[in-house]
């Protein structure tokens, strides 16, 4: 029982992480219509991002560590945002009205790019930084010896998520911006006879989806110490599985899709076999797609001609 | 030739200095924040594990000027190209001259191929890279069922390559069997993984297909690193048997082919017997596939393309469809995978990655989709140029994704459009590709 509580809070803690990268997986879907394949590696640039300006900030002699956090975090969340805005710029916007396979090639290119520019300009060794954030708590001493225990970055990954999550939910369902993004998703043309900027919309889509992607890779970077170049395909793979097990197109299934998968994986790893997690979760991609197509949250597509 | 080209057409808008240097500035504003920390500082684990870094301020500037001044270039040439997608006048008698000289490509191409064994026969090197265009062209050819004439998109091709390729390396080490009859068996086995996945998954749209298959794909890697009781997992296989002659090995012993022709023996028979052995099969692939287009089925896979929907309101059975296009696709990958452990002699997982997928599918796009030509060609550009890169091994990938990017943009149909290629050269599309895409309101 208490293996099992344990599991159950590393699970929650990498479904955070997950749940991150998958809204910004489900806003574009939702909106655009497409895959954005180079989403895991805007992940990866924040991670990067967050550990350079990381490395940079100690250097200048900061020490206290919630100020360095808040920096990084802030510093990781604008740039990587710039780099999701630029994608979009450069490698979707002029395939807006291609053939339906054009963008979903043109995402591939751009996450070639993304990795591979990454392992010119940083390297193809892992990354690893100390522990920024050490110590936590026993929540319970079994009888086995066994000790459940709550550590602090788990705590700080998973207020961050909530946070953020209270944050753009606001900023969807309250904001000028979120209801020109809803108007966008429902009918893009409409949206732009009745004065949307459609383009800027999208835009705005793109860099909240980086942006919180950037939170993702640096709390990645938290709790698991390193960062590297390649980081992002298979987490993008599940972090898509995330979204689509939700419902793609939905915010809060997509946070829920995300929780899933991190506690399946996490749970699969502790009674079966580590060796095969990522085959799990893949599989699971698969099963919900025949079974459940439009998820946990989602809506039925309905196909027009 | 004093027809007017697209170069003397005249520009739709004046140039505008200012607006292209406000263009470029904001450009370099961006480059410089996108670079500033991933170019601009450079992080490495230290000798003591701990991270360092070191600053590199000077490719940043190189970078951003870069950046600059590409922005400047782009705006200039889109002034002189004109918009994108107006169409060019080319007088007919040049149009026909391409058309006539395009009828050549594909002959003239093929006699080259079967000649070079002949001609480069002391150039190891250069029967090595054939034997491995080939190979793509093949991959290219079958992939192109899949994409190109049945319009599933494939992420995860490269577990049919990888089936196909362990089948032989598995049925050759463990039974003994040779290789003309794992062949055959070879692309029967990815052909049921095919008609596996396919069964289940084919119902899906586009993009969900995409990420299915690429999971699938991901799958079949993992389970061949960790099943290492059959596959050897990260070690793979090894000491995999030679292709025979129809049963005459290619070997120096007095059983080998040479001993029996009585010529000498040299270790380059066996490379020119492997570069005609894929040339066939590739040949193969591209026959059956002609041969396919003209049935009702290789109609029916370019209906589906199309329009689906239309499709289904026409009574074609569209899952009968998807799953013959995806195990004929899959069969083929299958033999090229036979191929490829038998021409190694040493299979691992690492051969059978993603990128080896995306690599296939970017040969099949940049191509081209459904143009057997133009994957033709685009293998040969882009393997070529793989190796003529290869001084610059860790760029080249990143140059492959920008050319996708670029590619997409500027001719989304690929360099050589489908089916009629000639007729494309110097048009940018006969369709719009807006009448052409799915339906989705």
């Amino acid at each position: 029982m208490d293996y099992f509580a344990q599991q159950l809070i590393n699970g929650l803690v990498l479904g955070s992480i997950y749940g991150l990268i998958a809204i910004g997986y489900t806003m574009v879907y939702g909106i655009v219509g497409m895959i954005n394949f180079a989403h895991g590696d805007i992940f990866m640039i924040g991670g990067f991002i967050a550990l350079i300006s990381f490395l940079v900030l100690v250097s200048f002699g900061l020490t206290a560590v919630p100020v360095i956090l808040l920096i990084v975090l802030l510093i990781s969340m604008t740039m990587t945002a710039l780099y999701g805005w630029t994608v979009e710029r450069i490698a979707y916007r002029p395939l807006r009205h291609s053939f339906r396979l054009a963008p979903m090639l043109s995402a591939i290119g751009m996450s070639f790019v993304l990795t591979n520019f990454s392992q010119v300009a940083q390297g193809a060794r892992v990354k690893p930084v100390p522990p920024i954030i050490t110590g936590g708590y026993t929540l319970h001493e079994g009888s086995g010896g066994f000790i459940v225990q709550l550590s602090n970055i788990q705590i700080v990954v998973v207020i961050t998520t909530v946070v953020l999550l209270a944050i753009f939910t606001w900023l969807v369902s309250r904001t000028r911006l979120g209801r020109d993004m809803r108007a966008c998703e429902q009918d893009q043309t409409m949206a732009a006879l009745l004065g949307v900027d459609v383009d800027h919309t999208i835009s705005m889509t793109f860099v909240i989806g980086a942006a919180l992607a950037a939170v993702a890779g640096m709390m990645y970077l938290l709790y698991y110490g390193l960062v590297d170049f390649f980081m992002g395909f298979v987490a993008g793979i599940k972090a898509f599985t995330a979204a689509v097990l939700g419902g793609i197109g939905s915010l809060p299934g997509a946070m829920l899709g995300g929780l899933l998968i991190g506690l399946i994986e996490t749970l699969w790893s502790a009674y079966f076999s580590v060796e095969y997690k990522d085959v799990a979760a893949f599989s699971i991609l698969i099963v919900v797609l025949i079974f459940l197509p439009t998820g946990l949250l989602g809506r039925p597509e309905v196909e027009k001609v | 030739m004093t027809a007017p080209t697209s170069k003397q057409q005249p520009p739709q808008s004046a140039l505008n200095p200012g607006f292209i240097l406000k263009k470029a500035v904001i450009s370099a504003a961006v480059a410089f924040v996108l670079f500033s920390l991933m170019i601009g500082l450079r992080t490495e684990a230290g000798p003591t594990g701990e991270l360092i870094y070191w600053t590199r301020f000077g490719d940043l500037a190189a970078m951003v000027a870069t950046v600059f001044v590409g922005s400047i270039a782009i705006e200039l040439l889109r002034y002189w190209w004109g918009p994108v997608g107006t169409d060019r006048f080319v007088p007919p008698a040049v149009r026909n001259g391409i058309a006539t000289a395009g009828r050549f490509i594909a002959p003239a191409l093929l006699g080259f191929t079967l000649l070079v064994p002949v001609i480069f026969y002391d150039q190891r090197y250069i029967l090595d890279l054939g034997i491995l265009v080939l190979t793509y062209v093949m991959l290219g050819w079958g992939l192109n069922v899949v994409v190109g004439l049945a319009g599933l998109l494939d992420l995860g091709y490269v577990a049919f390559y990888a089936v196909g390729a362990y089948s032989y390396a598995l049925l050759a080490t463990s039974f003994d069997l040779s290789f003309w009859v794992c062949l055959p068996l070879a692309g029967i086995l990815a052909a049921l993984w095919g008609v596996l996945l396919g069964f289940p998954v084919l119902r899906l749209r586009g993009d969900y297909l995409a990420i299915v298959t690429l999971a699938f794909g991901e799958i079949i890697r993992l389970v061949i690193i960790n099943w290492q009781s059959l596959t050897g997992g990260p070690n793979g296989v090894s000491g995999i048997p030679r292709p025979t002659l129809f049963g005459i090995p290619l070997t120096a012993g007095d059983d080998g082919l040479a001993a029996k022709l009585g010529i000498e023996y040299s270790p380059t028979h066996r490379i020119v017997f492997l570069f005609y052995l894929i040339l066939a099969l590739a040949l193969l692939t591209n026959w059956v596939t002609i041969r396919l287009r003209r049935l009702p089925i290789g109609r029916a896979w370019e209906a589906l393309r199309e329009d689906e929907v239309a499709c289904r309101a026409l009574g074609i059975n569209t899952t009968t469809t998807k799953l013959t296009a995806f195990a004929t696709g899959a069969m083929f990958g299958g033999f090229a995978g036979a191929f490829f452990a038998t021409r190694q002699g040493f299979i691992s997982p690492e051969s059978f990655t993603f990128q080896e997928s995306a690599l296939v599918l970017a040969i099949v796009v940049l191509g081209g989709m459904g143009s057997q030509l133009g994957v033709a060609l685009s293998a040969l550009a882009m393997i070529g140029g793989f190796e003529l890169f290869r001084g610059l091994d860790q760029y080249r990938m990143l140059v492959f994704g920008l050319a996708m990017v670029l590619i997409m943009i500027w001719r989304p149909r690929g360099i050589i459009g489908h089916r009629a290629p000639t007729i494309y050269l110097k048009q940018s599309q006969a369709i719009s590709s807006d009448l052409v895409k799915e339906g989705h309101g």
